[in-house]
């Protein structure tokens, strides 16, 4: 070792919340960088351990592969609901639920907008890719309008099929939640950005805080039809644009 | 604890719950079965427990989800239309191998139906409402004092085989009282560290989940191991009763609520000098089919009453053969059938 490796910083490691497992996701999808954010900010809070992380129907059904807690896997659409019978029956444990955009926003809306109206104590993380992913490229309630999908083949119309809802903003209205966030994970900045965003809204269920919820904008390259750095820019330039990239509160 | 009290069915019903250790229970608004959730409002803050009514019975049974996999004896609650939207959770619950207690005070269908009492699930529980291969122990109180008693059992069950134990009763249990004395809370305790999700400290970390598709837990192997469970239920955890059944020459075979009006038509059948008896399940699933042939062997008809349009009835074939004489009689969409009714079937068929 040369004294110049000697006096290197080391400034990184592989999250200890996070498992070796060879990945499933498709070559440039987001969920993969969500996950490892996930577990580092499990790791950072120190809270491994005391975690539950509750997946959904969708290509991350299998987010206990990855994250080294314990975990549920619920019905399509139900992680809220589950979270909120584990919740209230283990106040002191940590609750996470981890949603995709079919999940959380078409099946699941009804469990999604009560737990977080009534305030349940857990964090969610949102991945909107506006599509669904496992099932093979249909057309989600966060497809763009004009988006080409399996079920959308001449591309989404808003006066068919309506405009995608903004989940930050619908839950904006109630007065429950403590902190309501949408970020990306398009490129490094906004991963930083998310990084942070994800951390916060676990920190604020330890603290005690309330409903803490994430939108994290993703990319699906396989199910787009696009290359990766296609995707990301995708995500910048048709997604960003409607939804737009900022904390809506923050109590 | 050993005072007769009078209560209505659907409290008796809570207030076992809370005996037998439930703390947790969630439901969604439905006739009539609604002294239940209002009971457990009441109650449930009084002794530490979590009372949440659920934006929808899909979302309830989901809570009962989170509520098991976290350890805790959880309950819901809720009538006909409202046990077809559980039917998901249930299923999803069975493949994930939790102790739930799910009551169904039954009213008439299909659809809406009404709000009066009726037998018209007898299919949906004992089948298995929900999609897949699982089976859900069925109990069927036709008492106030035995809906309390089953309640209790129901809990214990469920912790026992890991599983869906449903209360299956009917809107006119719920809604009428009857002195009871409330039952004991149970001595048997569960480990149930072995297998729920709280943090993984110390542990490695488990999922508790129903799907399975890698090749080192195939769907097929868990569901012959579910089999065997079922098996062993089958074997262990029949229950019935029989009523002047010894040397009758006609079986009534009836359940929960029609199978006390039976009994009144069992006495005024034997004024009339007809040998009457009655064979009642208690488990509908398990279904008692060595007891009814048992008790089916020596007579010369069967007549089986139902308030439905015949259901239970193919269980009573299953049990013993098509070519024995049976018949059916059955009155559905909330109608009750009276004694006199049964007496004038019997008679008129003999």
């Amino acid at each position: 070792m040369t004294e110049k490796t000697k006096e290197m910083k080391l400034v990184y490691t592989w999250p200890e919340s996070l498992s070796q497992q060879k990945t499933h996701y498709c070559p440039g999808c987001g969920h993969g960088i969500i996950h490892k954010l996930l577990a580092s900010a499990i790791d950072d809070l120190g809270v491994r351990e005391e975690s539950v992380v509750i997946s959904p129907v969708g290509c991350s059904v299998f987010v206990y592969y990855y994250i080294k807690a314990d975990g549920i896997e619920s019905a399509h659409g139900r992680a809220h609901a589950v979270a909120t019978g584990l919740k209230r029956a283990l106040p002191e444990k940590i609750i996470i639920a981890y949603q995709g955009d079919g999940d959380l926003l078409a099946i699941g809306t009804g469990e999604t907008i009560h737990a977080a109206n009534r305030g349940e104590n857990i964090t969610v993380i949102f991945v909107n890719n506006a599509i669904y992913g496992m099932t093979g490229g249909q057309m989600a309630p966060t497809s763009m309008v004009g988006q080409k999908t399996q079920t959308s083949p001449y591309g989404r119309q808003a006066e068919d099929t309506g405009h995608p809802i903004r989940a930050c903003e619908m839950l904006n209205t109630l007065e429950a939640p403590v902190f309501i966030e949408r970020c990306a994970v398009n490129n490094v900045k906004n991963i930083t950005r998310a990084k942070k965003a994800i951390k916060k809204a676990l920190t604020n269920q330890v603290e005690n805080r309330g409903y803490s919820f994430v939108e994290v904008l993703s990319m699906c390259p396989t199910n787009w039809g696009m290359t990766s750095r296609d995707a990301a820019d995708w995500v910048e330039n048709v997604m960003i644009p409607y939804y737009p990239l900022k904390n809506f509160r923050d109590n | 604890m050993s005072d007769t009290i009078l209560m209505k069915g659907n409290e008796a019903i809570a207030e076992a719950a809370l005996i037998a250790g439930c703390r947790f229970y969630f439901a969604y608004p439905i006739t009539p079965q609604n002294e239940i959730p209002a009971y457990m409002s009441r109650r449930m803050p009084q002794i530490g427990g979590t009372f949440l009514q659920a934006e929808s019975e899909v979302a309830s049974i989901n809570m009962v989800f989170g509520a098991s996999a976290a350890g805790a004896r959880v309950m819901t609650s809720s009538s006909s239309p409202g046990i077809s939207l559980k039917q998901e959770g249930i299923s999803y619950i069975s493949g994930a191998e939790l102790p739930a207690v799910v009551v169904n005070m039954m009213r008439g269908g299909p659809g809406l139906g009404n709000i009066s009492g009726a037998q018209s699930d007898y299919f949906q529980a004992t089948r298995g409402g929900g999609h897949g291969d699982y089976r859900t122990i069925v109990l069927c109180p036709s008492t106030v004092q035995e809906a309390a008693d089953l309640t209790v059992l129901a809990f214990e069950l469920a912790d026992e085989y890991r599983m869906v134990v449903m209360l299956l009763g009917d809107g006119y249990l719920g809604q009428m009282s009857e002195p009871l004395v409330l039952p004991e809370s149970p001595e048997k305790t569960f480990s149930k560290k072995e297998w729920i999700v709280n943090g993984c400290k110390g542990r490695e970390p488990r999922v508790i989940r129903s799907l399975r598709l890698k090749p080192e837990i195939k769907l097929e192997e868990h569901n012959k191991m579910l089999q065997e469970r079922y098996r062993k239920i089958q074997e262990k955890e029949v229950r019935f009763d029989t009523y002047k059944a010894d040397d009758a020459e006609v079986l009534l075979v009836s359940f929960g609520l029609s199978a006390r009006i039976c009994k009144s038509a069992v006495n005024t059948l034997r004024e009339k000098g007809v040998k009457a008896g009655l064979f009642r399940p208690i488990t509908l699933w398990p279904f008692p089919y060595d007891g009814l042939e048992e008790s089916a062997s020596r007579v010369k008809k069967v007549f089986v009453v139902e308030m439905n349009e015949g259901q239970m009835v193919e269980d009573v074939r299953l049990a013993l053969g098509r070519k024995r004489d049976i018949e059916f009689y059955g009155r559905s969409g909330g109608t009750v059938p009276a004694a006199d009714e049964i007496v004038k079937r019997v008679i008129n068929n003999d």
